[in-house]
């Protein structure tokens, strides 16, 4: 959880992006990124990795849900009666899931049916509650709205360079693109297979280690002191 | 009095209203779109009918062409009588629910057939529903006028396994039915067999299945053995219609009613399955 973030009374002059302000969208890109920092959102990054165009859609949606999330219930945060207010977030979290499903059902049918199941557990995404719970329960709207962006930002860029990896090595394509030719798989005569091991969640795990592996040798703020 | 938001008042008022503006909320959205999300649906399903005669269209296309090409919907019953009611709108995978579930009976349910005439060729197109390894499998497969030949095929489903079950939705799987027969030269019902572990495809009565996605490709078997011994019923009555049966037929026309019993026996043991 961030609590190093957490600004609770910001200073009445201060600036729509002063440098506190940029810093929680700045932060949770590396030094606290929820999925390999705060060590959130696991699940859905390795469920939804396998095409790019997934994982985008499944970012968009986890970032309209945070931010809008954050800002309700940061807006509500001195009303919300402290033994429910787990509830009442999850509550609101459910509500605006709920709400991107049918939109995405409305407006964009393929993509629905492609990410279907996904869209529903948005609500077990731990960034949800986690941002919800340590962030904008203590925090103005504008700071709740800019960590909920900076988090889901940091969760976006996670997802879709784990989703490069798999859906290039295991189905030869980005985006829907084709990267590797037909004619080099065996199929056509060449000597090329997809490495349809990548397809499997096992190995989005294992990308994602390997990335906290990368990010930590270069970042000596993250090495726990043993 | 001092305003006490943890006190117990507060918190059941809070609690109520904030549910009930929520299901508000959520109840006008649902209902503000649903004409969107249905006509997103009923669009996918035309789509799909045309892949089965290998008339590949944008889903905002399906409609025009789906009315261009397909002449007649129709209602078969078990024995492959034509009965009443529509058949586009009826929800095949729900009534097969039921069906399983054994709210609906075997002798009530109802199976829609869509002529079309593509060409000047016409072909039966033929839902099929079934179960895969995670949930339901489902498809369409389109007949030559003479009742027994696939012309195309196309099959989905909801959650089958990316890479290995999820593979029937590909043209790998697909198409191979192509020119596969449903009953063999003497008439005897035969259905599509999908085989484990491949190497039959001299079979005009099999496909191979997929690696890896046993379940799925005998969920496929099933579906296909099941709904087309159905459908085999109906064919030829139509087929007799379209080319009468020569003198010598008689004969045959015996063998087809025996078959028709022994069909049934099968479908019955399917069933009780």
């Amino acid at each position: 959880m961030s609590t190093a973030t957490a600004a609770s009374a910001a200073p009445p002059a201060e600036g729509l992006f002063s440098k506190k302000n940029r810093k929680l969208i700045t932060d949770p890109l590396n030094d606290n990124n929820p999925i390999t920092v705060q060590v959130l959102g696991i699940c859905s990054a390795l469920a939804i990795t396998v095409k790019v165009s997934n994982a985008l859609v499944m970012s968009i949606s986890v970032l309209a849900v945070v931010v809008l999330g954050n800002m309700v219930i940061s807006a509500l945060r001195n009303a919300i009666p402290g033994r429910i207010r787990i509830i009442a977030q999850l509550v609101i979290a459910a509500g605006l899931v709920t709400l991107v499903d049918i939109v995405l059902k409305a407006y964009v049918y393929d993509v629905s049916k492609q990410v279907g199941v996904y869209v529903g557990l948005i609500i077990t995404n731990c960034i949800l509650m986690g941002r919800y719970e340590a962030f904008a329960m203590g925090n103005k709207v504008w700071p709740s709205a800019l960590d909920g962006l900076g988090n889901s930002l940091g969760y976006a860029w996670l997802l879709v360079v784990v989703a490069s990896v798999r859906e290039i090595t295991g189905n030869g394509t980005w985006f829907g693109f084709r990267l590797i030719p037909e004619s080099l798989y065996a199929t056509s005569g060449g000597g090329y297979f997809n490495n349809n091991m990548m397809i499997l969640p096992p190995m989005a795990l294992i990308i994602v280690g390997i990335i906290i592996w990368i990010q930590r040798s270069r970042n000596t703020k993250l090495i726990e002191q043993a | 009095m001092a305003f006490d938001k943890n006190s117990n008042q507060f918190t059941f008022i809070f609690a109520t209203v904030l549910v009930v503006v929520v299901g508000t909320l959520l109840a006008v959205t649902y209902l503000g779109l649903k004409p969107n999300y249905d006509e997103n649906v009923r669009r996918e399903k035309m789509q799909n009918i045309l892949a089965s005669l290998k008339v590949e269209v944008e889903r905002d296309a399906a409609p025009a062409k789906y009315e261009e090409l397909i002449k007649e919907t129709l209602l078969v019953d078990a024995n492959g009588a034509k009965q009443e009611g529509d058949a586009f709108s009826l929800d095949v995978l729900k009534q097969y629910k039921d069906w399983k579930a054994g709210v609906v009976k075997t002798e009530d349910l109802r199976y829609p057939v869509y002529l079309a005439d593509v060409e000047g060729q016409k072909l039966f197109v033929l839902p099929m529903v079934g179960t895969g390894l995670w949930g339901p499998v489902w498809g369409y497969v389109s007949m030559k006028d003479d009742g027994r030949t696939i012309f195309g095929s196309t099959f989905d489903h909801k959650g089958e396994t990316p890479g290995l079950g999820a593979e029937i939705s590909t043209p790998m799987f697909e198409d191979p039915f192509q020119g596969k027969t449903i009953s063999d030269d003497q008439g005897n019902f035969k259905g599509i067999t999908v085989y484990k572990g491949g190497s039959q495809t001299t079979d005009p009565h099999g496909v191979d299945g997929i690696s890896g996605g046993t379940i799925t490709s005998q969920g496929v078997d099933e579906m296909l053995k099941r709904l087309l011994a159905v459908y085999d019923k109906y064919l030829r009555t139509q087929v007799a219609m379209i080319a009468p049966a020569p003198v010598a037929g008689s004969d045959s026309l015996a063998t087809d009613s025996v078959q028709l019993m022994v069909d049934t026996t099968r479908t019955a043991s399917l069933i009780t399955r």
